[in-house]
């Protein structure tokens, strides 16, 4: 199950003190419209003085990548509850669209940290469009020129459960 | 990168690969660029593959490449360059294409062309046996 972008708007309720609220926009990484503003109130009650039961959402659009088929890197800071506390991080993506590299967070920091969707902030998705500016090891790799790499070990569907001839994976 | 290597096929830019699963499998494609160890986007323009991320595990990797191709060149240049080179005249002509090509083509007879060809097979076999006795002989 993929993730979409929203862009979630939504302010306060107008009251006789404050008839005109200020008007707060997010932008989400959710599965859904409903988990989307479900996370615009959680968000938005940590940081403003607005609770569900005395605001409104005004809108929820989606936001579509604008170019879908160009390979970007994606430099992503979170915020993650481990076990034994809290801890910032900076990751780096190489993926199509920001929500497909916020998916891929949300997988790997569910694989070495074991971690839910419901312990990790995504503070800021930004694109890292000069080669310098890349981090990590791991996407510089990917990125030096003339980069090429056979895939070894291909294993083939055999005809049958039995042959006669071990399957060759070269 | 070294560039001795014992392996002839590598994932790179202008390699020319053969698409094992999907809507367009049985096509080739040609890589246009590497996403990460796993999957690249492929671009046929010449041969029907939209330009798409593509999971190497799907893919077999060709011997043939298109030469100097830019990386992440559109698909207006790929198609400039496969044109150029002859890709897929020279897909068409690999012994791997043909016998593609004429297992498909098996694939798709019908009883009384089976037969057809075994009797087609029968007649060969006679005449290259009367011909093996006759220069024995």
């Amino acid at each position: 199950m993929g993730l979409t972008e929203y862009q979630v708007v939504g302010r306060h309720l107008p009251t006789e003190n404050e008839p005109n609220p200020k008007i707060y926009r997010m932008r989400i990484f959710a599965p859904n419209e409903v988990v989307a503003k479900s996370r615009f109130w959680y968000f938005l009650r940590q940081l403003k003085k607005v609770k569900k039961a005395n605001g409104e959402i005004i809108g929820v659009n989606v936001i579509h990548e604008k170019r879908p088929l160009k390979v970007k890197n994606f430099g992503i800071w979170i915020r993650y509850d481990s076990r034994s506390g809290t801890h910032n991080m900076y990751k780096e993506f190489r993926e199509l669209t920001r929500a497909d590299a916020v998916k891929s967070l949300y997988q790997d920091m569910a694989a070495r940290h074991r971690a839910r969707f419901r312990s990790i902030h995504i503070l800021r998705v930004v694109e890292v469009e000069k080669t310098e500016d890349i981090r990590r090891p791991y996407i510089k790799q990917l990125l030096e020129p003339g980069l090429r790499f056979p895939l070894p070990h291909r294993v083939g569907k055999a005809r049958s459960t039995f042959v006669a001839h071990r399957p060759s994976t070269f | 990168m070294p560039l001795d290597s014992n392996f002839t096929r590598f994932v790179e830019v202008g390699r020319v690969v053969l698409l094992k699963t999907g809507p367009y499998a049985g096509h080739i494609a040609v890589i246009a660029e590497i996403i990460d160890h796993n999957r690249a986007i492929i671009d046929g323009p010449t041969t029907g593959v939209p330009r798409q991320a593509f999971p190497y595990r799907h893919l077999t990797l060709t011997s043939l490449a298109v030469p100097k191709l830019p990386r992440s060149a559109g698909s207006g240049t790929v198609k400039k360059y496969v044109e150029e080179a002859g890709t897929v005249a020279k897909w068409e002509s690999s012994a791997w294409a043909k016998r593609r090509a004429a297992a498909e083509k098996r694939r798709t007879l019908s009883d009384f062309e089976r037969f057809q060809v075994m009797i087609h097979k029968k007649s060969r076999r006679d005449k290259v046996r009367k011909a093996v006795k006759a220069a024995k002989a």
